[in-house]
């Protein structure tokens, strides 16, 4: 951690900035679980879990094989997409159809199939997972940023950029939103819908990797370590509304800050982190349930 | 030899029958259209070529079997099913849509011949193309589905009741539009409606379903002197 700058109001900008990084996390977690409810209508619970498998890959790599991490990066988000895929087909694919409240004790199987494999492989004892970033903090008008904090915001604005441009301007990018959201009319057009679940579910477990492998360097690495970051990513996701992939990234972005700013102001705040996020939740789905750009959801019946 | 076939095919939702064995041909070139009231069988029949409900019998495209095909592999073969409703991609764009419409196409050049030349019919899309296809009219939304079927350069292409909730004038443009479709590029066509006058009238042949089977059909200036026909569905 950076030493905290005696004035006040520099302190504060520097929470709201360490924040926004931690958003950038939570954005990508986030923007996963969208991508998957949008695709069937089910809040994978397993996210955070296969994103902290992914780290632990991508660990291992670093320690066992002393890859770099311009190596390690890619190749893990390769093999978390790769994982994705087999998981959708395996897993997902047998229950298409059915009623969400099986996929989601399906996800909710994949999540203690994942943690208890994870313990299994790696051990339960906390590692610590080195940082691509230095740690030494740069000065900016005052403020103490840390590169740590930089690094991570950049690459989770490089990796929801690329997202973006993939889904916004590339022919299966537009078929995957078409099948999510029309997979009768897709059909039609000769779109493969069921496929391209699988390779949503393949991008989703991609986002989560790069997710896991930033912000694992702040945390420890351990198989539970995704679980309080899966709850913030679910509280960034219902805040920006959970159909909507921008509000994923706006969402995340605040409760980053938020948390941030929680942990830092409230006496013992660093424990208040969860509760908070499930306060903001419940909140959410109490006074505006669409979320901050979401659509209302409106079923005919 | 017809374009398309069927032969005694059946299909059901669940335990209900919708098909109790529908025969029919569908030359190449022409325009046939199936009328019939309200369930009697006209979507599904639409659907069970496309492979959307489970059928059984024969169903020949081209003199090859595609009965019990995939959606995404009948669409591959060059039939484009606009249905019922429409299936407007409603929070894509217009131009989105006609993309989606050639999405199992590799030919480039020819994707963008077919493009103008679906703009010539509805010439409206061009000013139109980045708007959101949800704020377009229920006419519109009818166009924009054909335009969207003809950006596979379909060999048959299957429309499900193109006149359901528009105005009648709008009905008769798109009719118009649809027998232009076939007699501009050879398009076979087999149209389903509830509106026999104008299916009579666009079609050369008939067949008029009744309770999931096929109990009339034949030349449409035939059929719009038959007395049943006039009765039940042109409303004398």
């Amino acid at each position: 951690m950076v030493e905290l700058a005696s004035n006040p109001v520099l302190d504060f900008i520097q929470q709201v900035v360490s924040g926004i990084a931690a958003g950038g996390v939570y954005a990508s977690l986030a923007l996963a679980l969208v991508l998957i409810y949008r695709a069937m209508d089910v809040a994978n619970f397993a996210q955070g879990e296969m994103a902290m498998f992914s780290t632990f890959v991508a660990y291992t790599m670093i320690t066992s094989f002393h890859l770099p991490f311009a190596v390690v990066f890619p190749l893990t988000i390769l093999i978390s997409f790769a994982g994705g895929v087999v998981i959708e087909r395996v897993m997902i694919r047998p229950f298409e159809g059915k009623p969400i409240l099986t996929l989601v004790i399906v996800t909710l199987a994949l999540f203690n199939l994942t943690n208890g494999l994870a313990g299994l492989v790696f051990g339960y004892i906390l590692k610590d997972f080195p940082s691509p970033f230095s740690a030494s903090p740069i000065i900016l008008g005052g403020i103490y940023i840390g590169q740590q904090d930089l690094g991570i915001l950049a690459f989770c604005l490089v990796i929801l950029s690329i997202v973006y441009v993939f889904f916004r301007f590339t022919k299966v990018g537009l078929a995957m939103r078409a099948a999510a959201l029309y997979p009768e009319s897709s059909k039609l057009v000769g779109v493969r819908v069921s496929w391209m679940l699988a390779l949503g579910w393949g991008l989703a477990a991609a986002i989560g990797a790069t997710a896991g492998m930033m912000i694992a360097p702040i945390t420890f690495l351990d198989p539970n370590f995704m679980q309080p970051i899966l709850l913030f990513a679910f509280a960034a996701a219902v805040l920006g509304g959970i159909e909507s992939p921008l509000g994923a990234v706006l969402g995340g972005l605040l409760v980053g800050v938020l948390l941030a700013l929680v942990g830092t102001y409230l006496p013992a705040g660093q424990n208040l982190r969860i509760p908070f996020a499930l306060v903001v939740i419940v909140a959410v789905l109490l006074i505006r349930p669409a979320g901050l750009i979401g659509r209302a959801a409106v079923k005919r019946v | 030899m017809a374009l398309l076939e069927l032969r005694d095919v059946k299909a059901s939702y669940g335990a209900i029958r919708a098909l109790h064995g529908v025969s029919l041909k569908v030359e190449e070139g022409s325009v046939v259209a199936l009328l019939g009231a309200n369930g009697a069988g006209k979507t599904t029949t639409l659907r069970a070529i496309t492979g959307m409900v489970k059928a059984t019998g024969e169903i020949n495209f081209g003199g090859k079997s595609i009965t019990g095909k995939a959606p995404e592999d009948v669409a591959r073969l060059g039939i484009a099913h606009v249905p019922s409703g429409r299936g407007t991609m409603t929070q894509l764009t217009v131009w989105e849509n006609l993309q989606m419409g050639a999405y199992v196409r590799r030919d480039r050049e020819k994707v963008k011949a077919d493009y103008e030349k679906a703009m010539n019919y509805f010439p409206w899309i061009r000013q139109r193309r980045d708007q959101v296809a949800a704020t377009l009219s229920g006419g519109e939304q009818q166009m924009l589905a054909i335009a969207r079927a003809l950006m596979l350069n379909p060999k048959l292409l299957l429309l499900d009741e193109p006149s359901l909730g528009l105005a009648p004038i709008v009905v008769r443009e798109i009719f118009e539009i649809v027998t232009a479709i076939n007699r501009d590029n050879g398009t076979t066509i087999l149209v389903v409606e509830q509106n026999a006058n104008l299916a009579l009238r666009s079609a050369e042949i008939a067949y008029v379903l009744e309770v999931g089977r096929v109990i009339l059909s034949g030349k449409s200036s035939e059929l719009a002197k038959n007395e049943s026909i006039r009765k039940s569905y042109l409303g004398d």
